[in-house]
């Protein structure tokens, strides 16, 4: 636990200290965002109507504008292979390592999206239920796209590879997040797509570590 | 080939090794087995797959044939609580650029649960006015001893080293074989590549050339 804390700190420590990484995605996040009300008609039935989608896609591509880093960094400067030799778990490290990419990726853009969400006339109401999705769907998304990362980790500016394997498997996300944050703007009942999501997210903490520690290995050969 | 260092416990052993990169073969029937107590010293030309074995010995590389094994388990097959008897120091630091030097230091004992004092090993490498200093505003060499620092935290059996003596310069190098002649005086095994050998040579030390 001691090993599993001393990384989930030092991936902070750094995220806050390489300030510019950590700000990009959100940064991709807002402007996407903000330019779709000025693009379209500011009638609020048709923004209403659009933004749930919006919202959901703009997170979706804003996080994976960060994936590349997770592992890159630490296999450019040797400290990959430290962890992996280490007596620490390889599973352990993953799990620590995913945890700190979701602190510092996922939870501004779920601390920014009711705010972006209240430009595009979403009820209030439908705010909590957002949040609650974006909650539920973003460490799936953080596992899948740590499996990308590690998988292509032999590869040089594999950004692009990584979006490309990690999209379609998050489309599921995508669907239900989008689908419970519309029912809630309707006020209608949220439960199904939200369980999904929950479901897909005990699935991928639990069985995602193993697949991550698998590629890991395979990553630094 | 096939080569034996002294003495009778068993420690490496490398047995049959061929690495393949892609169509070309590194080397292949690679035999050796290295007792506690003993140095290998790896040479070659550029290009002949030092670093290669050495990723393979450290268990960061599959040999494309053969068996690398310590202790008797193969090297890929330690138990979590048995990986921390292998240290490996690569081409790269191991150390990141944005943290202090004893961030960093702070970090490797942590993650090797070791209770080594940090200051005293920072004085040993002339690095104690550099504890909070970000190792980014460290030279090549004073950032590869930080990387070495690593090996006296961790409590290693075999220490696997890729050139240490790149960026360093003659009191570090002389550190550098000072910490290995200790290591291997004290039961350890330290299998080192190098461009030169005379720096590291001691009696009984088995030399591979690749």
């Amino acid at each position: 636990m001691d090993a599993f804390g001393a990384i989930v700190i030092r991936d902070l420590k750094l995220a806050f200290r390489r300030w510019s990484e950590l700000a990009n995605p959100l940064i991709f996040f807002v402007i996407v965002t903000s330019l779709f009300p000025l693009a379209l008609s500011p009638d609020e039935t048709e923004l209403r109507t659009i933004g749930v989608g919006v919202l959901w896609v703009s997170a979706l591509l804003s996080s994976l504008l960060a994936l590349d880093g997770l592992f890159r960094n630490d296999a450019d400067d040797g400290s990959l292979e430290q962890l992996l030799l280490s007596p620490v778990p390889v599973g352990i490290t993953a799990v620590a390592k995913i945890l700190a990419h979701w602190l510092v990726t996922s939870v501004p853009l779920i601390v920014l999206a009711p705010v972006v969400a209240l430009a595009f006339r979403l009820p209030t109401g439908a705010l909590p239920v957002l949040v609650g999705a974006l909650l539920l769907a973003t460490p799936t998304l953080s596992v899948l796209a740590a499996i990308g990362a590690a998988l292509t980790l032999g590869i040089r500016h594999s950004g692009p590879i990584i979006g490309l394997l990690v999209l379609p498997l998050a489309s599921p996300l995508l669907i239900f997040g989008a689908r419970a944050t519309d029912l809630a703007a309707f006020g209608e009942a949220t439960a199904g797509p939200l369980y999904l999501l929950a479901a897909l997210a005990v699935l991928a903490v639990s069985v995602g570590p193993i697949a991550v520690a698998a590629a890991l290995r395979v990553g630094v050969e | 080939m096939t080569q034996t260092a002294p003495a009778s416990v068993p420690g490496l052993a490398v047995r049959g090794v061929a690495m393949w990169r892609g169509e070309q073969c590194l080397f292949e029937s690679l035999d050796f087995t290295a007792q506690a107590g003993s140095t290998v010293l790896v040479v070659g030309a550029n290009g002949a797959g030092k670093t290669t074995l050495l990723r393979a010995i450290a268990g960061l590389a599959v040999p494309t044939a053969g068996r690398i094994e310590w202790r008797g388990i193969d090297v890929r097959a330690l138990p979590p609580e048995r990986r921390g008897e292998i240290a490996y120091r690569g081409h790269t630091e191991g150390v990141k650029r944005d943290l202090t030097v004893r961030e960093n230091l702070l970090f490797a004992r942590r993650i090797a649960g070791s209770a080594a004092d940090i200051e005293r090993i920072a004085r040993e490498l002339g690095l104690e006015r550099k504890l909070d200093v970000r190792t980014r505003y460290l030279s090549a060499g004073q950032r590869r001893r930080v990387g070495l620092a690593a090996l006296r935290l961790a409590k290693a059996r075999l220490w696997v080293l890729d050139e240490p003596m790149t960026h360093l310069d003659a009191a570090g190098r002389r550190l550098v074989a000072e910490w290995i002649g200790r290591h291997v005086d004290d039961g350890g095994v330290a299998v080192v590549a190098t461009h030169q050998p005379d720096e590291l040579a001691r009696s009984g030390a088995l030399v591979v050339e690749l």
